[in-house]
């Protein structure tokens, strides 16, 4: 074998032989095994869901056997549950899945995880730099409330957009002043934070609007049609026709991952997240760092706002409208392990629970129930650390002090 | 455990700011007794007074019938008859502030232990559910055995809820703020499914109605001011106030107390000290989760009777909670008056609201303002270490004095 071939084949060969691959083959396989028995593939015979889910089961012994416990664990209760919920999708109708399961329950996913994706980067932003950041509901909140107003009073959604990131920013910079300059503790002035917005949404809702807004005319974010795609058979109402905001959330998504992790500004926040004190030593300004993260984080949060009313909600906002968004971020943050992709990921399952409890609620209450509450229960055991340890930020939620 | 990434600190100030919750909040106790919490009011006021007279309105008059509406007027004709409006208003801000009461002291106790408790929201709906469960389930039974059931469980649910989070942090040191936000949401979401369609507790006579059945007459508490059905004031705001004096005595006068208290202040010096520090984590936990189980449960027992779907997303009183607590600096006296002043915004911005110069739903925002404010001032050390070493070097003849006594 020459020198050539063993650099080829040693990674990939090491790789497969790794625990880890079984053990995440594993999960992916239990998740299949409930996939197979709904549309598009829809097994009517409970074997295969069965078959599937026993091998993900095997792989997931065979990864604990072999010292992975935690993900070997993970995989053999995927597995378990993938059976169970592929049995019980084959025992009802097919009418039910097909309306329940289908192309626009991925663009509902979108839907529901994009203000999710924003509120997650927000937040990594501000955690990555050092700053705990539990006021991204109230971001959200501005931003969806001043949105509206921004789009109904100037004509244009575009302006909108930029009226609901400007009062996040404000909103984010008050909160720096108190956690960055006065040292205030960040989880106290985060929960002031979400009052405030909860407060000053409520407010001029009612003063400028009489609480009761109607949609018409105002203009809204739009979709993005893509030419061919839009018209193709399962492609088509999937991701053919998602809003504008949907896409530039991937878009963000990506570069935030650029940002943080391959650029000198990234370097910068991330070491004002794990060491300030270093930091500063090497003669990064750390307040500036910080006010910029969390600035920017508002700035986040609040787009994510104002895709929740002027694009998702038609352009209607309602007292109270994030209802709970802000934190379903801030756990997707957490469950993503400050990371852009993990956050991403997080969101797209938390999203696709919510639409998935949407389409339940016709079929039955405590199912939809169920998948409502479920990134809730996801996060406490992330945190937890049943599965995997989360690790935030050395420095995060700590005030510094210049010398 | 994290590294520590600040370098020792020499001044108690300083020690203080990059020490534990407790550490901070005792730092503040010490500086300038009762001025800072009431400028914190204060200026929460004025602001929100800033608000209301940039959108039209006078925000003194918008105050004075807050005021009004709250039924504080009432101290210049007292009567205990609630056909007087005031004293109905004042009995209707009573029975919030029993509520905010307990709700207070479930974040004072956790802060006292060093964890800030965000969950109270949760815990007092778990309370509610179990008190409704019980107080409906157990009809026919003698009241006095039905009440103390319905509310004793209703009670020891919220400390087992609260305890959840408790147990992570003392386990596996899951931060208390996380898991206590995400347990405020899954009861949330409990609360949806057993008031909902088939659900539980949904009612039994009307199942297109996502409202739970009525507690029995022998699980409702007694009213000592009022009407029954006319929301009177129950004995309830009894409990609330013994409940202060509880607090007071459990972290003052208790083994249970110094050891929490011990916690509070440095986990580590505890820990050498001999305290078993996880589990006093999980017990302060657990006893703040009693507080806001109990509010659930004397809400329930008390005037509410049932609840709704639609109820849910309305309440706030364990957020609420949080403002009484920091205002009143996790003390017991401190907490009470705290909770009568947000009772009083509570009602006083809402029902109580009679004339129109600000219209309910405007002053009700403006509740969420000034609560907003409180807490973002509150939260600030630097704004009151400003304030107390200004009045330290005002009075420099007393500071002398109390050291030449120490001495």
């Amino acid at each position: 074998m020459t020198e050539w071939a063993q650099r080829l084949e040693n990674p990939l060969s090491s790789r497969l032989r790794d625990p880890a691959t079984s053990g995440y083959a594993g999960l992916l396989l239990g998740a299949f095994a409930a996939f197979l028995a709904i549309p598009p593939i829809q097994t009517r015979t409970v074997t295969w869901p069965i078959v599937v889910g026993i091998v993900a089961a095997v792989l997931g012994i065979w990864t604990a056997a072999r010292g992975r416990r935690r993900l070997g664990i993970g995989a053999v209760v995927t597995g378990v549950v993938g059976i169970g919920l592929g049995i019980l999708a084959t025992r009802s109708g097919v009418g039910n899945l097909n309306a329940a399961f289908n192309a626009s329950l991925i663009a509902q996913m979108f839907a529901f995880s994009t203000p999710l994706v924003f509120g997650a980067i927000a937040g990594m932003f501000s955690e990555r730099s050092g700053v705990v950041n539990i006021g991204l509901e109230g971001m959200m909140l501005m931003g969806a409330f001043w949105g509206v107003y921004g789009a109904d009073k100037g004509g244009t959604w575009v302006v909108g957009l930029a009226v609901g990131a400007g009062t996040g920013a404000l909103l984010a910079l008050v909160y720096a002043y108190f956690a960055i300059h006065l040292r205030a503790d960040q989880i106290v002035g985060g929960t002031a934070v979400n009052f405030l917005a909860l407060g000053i949404t409520g407010y001029f809702f009612f003063q400028l609007y009489h609480g009761n807004y109607v949609s018409q005319g105002v203009s809204t974010i739009p979709n993005f049609r893509i030419p061919f795609v839009a018209d193709m058979h399962f492609l088509g109402p999937a991701i053919g026709n998602l809003n504008l905001m949907i896409w530039a959330g991937w878009a963000l998504v990506i570069g935030s991952y650029v940002v943080v992790f391959k650029t000198p500004i990234g370097l910068r926040i991330r070491a004002c997240g794990e060491h300030p004190r270093a930091a500063d030593t090497v003669g990064i300004n750390v307040y500036g760092v910080r006010y910029g993260a969390v600035v920017l984080s508002g700035i986040l949060a609040a787009l994510g706002g104002v895709y929740l009313s002027d694009g998702f909600g038609g352009g209607a906002f309602n007292d109270n409208m994030t209802a709970g968004r802000g934190f379903i971020a801030l756990a997707a943050m957490i469950f993503g392990n400050w990371r852009p992709f993990g956050a991403f990921g997080a969101a797209l399952l938390f999203g696709f629970s919510s639409a998935l409890a949407l389409r339940l609620q016709v079929y039955s209450a405590s199912a939809s129930t169920l998948f409502n509450v479920l990134p809730y229960v996801l996060t406490l055991i992330a945190v937890a650390g049943v599965i995997g340890r989360t690790v935030p930020p050395a420095a995060d939620g700590k005030p510094y002090r210049k010398q | 455990m994290t590294t520590d990434v600040n370098e020792p600190s020499e001044t108690p100030e300083e020690a203080a700011e990059t020490g534990t919750l407790a550490a901070r909040i005792a730092l503040k106790q010490r500086a300038g007794g009762i001025v800072v919490p009431v400028m914190t009011a204060l200026l929460a006021f004025l602001i929100g007074g800033f608000v209301v007279l940039a959108t039209g309105h006078n925000p003194l008059l918008a105050y004075r019938d807050i005021f009004n509406g709250a039924g504080l007027n009432w101290v210049f004709h007292p009567t205990t008859n609630v056909a007087n409006t005031a004293a109905y208003n004042l009995s209707q801000t009573l029975l919030q502030t029993t509520t905010l009461i307990l709700c207070g002291l479930a974040v004072a106790f956790a802060f006292r232990c060093g964890m800030f408790n965000i969950g109270g929201q949760g815990q007092y709906f778990i309370g509610l559910y179990v008190a409704n469960w019980l107080g409906y389930d157990f009809a026919g039974m003698n009241p006095v055995p039905h009440i103390l059931l319905a509310v004793g469980a209703a009670t020891l649910a919220g400390a087992l809820w609260a305890g959840i989070a408790g147990f992570l942090k003392a386990a596996v040191g899951a931060h208390e703020v996380i898991s206590t936000i995400m347990l405020n949401w899954i009861a949330i979401w409990i609360g949806e499914w057993v008031f909902g369609d088939g659900g539980p507790l949904q009612n039994a006579a009307n199942k297109t109605v996502p409202i739970s059945n009525d507690v029995a007459d022998s699980a409702k508490l007694p009213v000592f001011w009022g009407q029954q059905e006319l929301q009177g004031l129950h004995v309830g705001f009894f409990v609330a106030l013994a409940a202060l004096v509880v607090f007071w005595l459990i972290l003052s006068r208790t083994t249970l107390g110094y050891e929490v208290r011990a916690v509070g202040f440095n986990p580590e010096a505890a820990a050498y000290g001999g305290i078993n520090v996880k589990k006093n984590l999980f017990r302060a936990m657990a006893i703040s989760g009693a507080f806001a189980g109990l509010a659930g449960a004397l809400d329930m027992t008390g005037y509410l009777y049932h609840y709704g779907q639609s109820d849910i997303p309305v309440s706030s009183v364990g957020f609420l909670g949080i403002a009484v607590a920091l205002l009143g600096r996790n003390t017991a006296v401190g907490t009470g008056l705290g909770a009568i002043l947000f009772g009083a915004l509570l009602f006083g911005t809402t029902h109580g609201l009679s004339s129109n110069v600000i219209q309910p739903e405007l002053a009700g925002n403006l509740t969420y303002i000034i609560q907003g404010l409180v807490v973002l001032f509150v939260g600030a050390d630097v704004l009151i270490l400003y304030v107390w070493n200004t009045r330290r070097k005002l009075r420099p003849r007393a500071r002398a004095r109390t050291k030449a006594a120490a001495a």
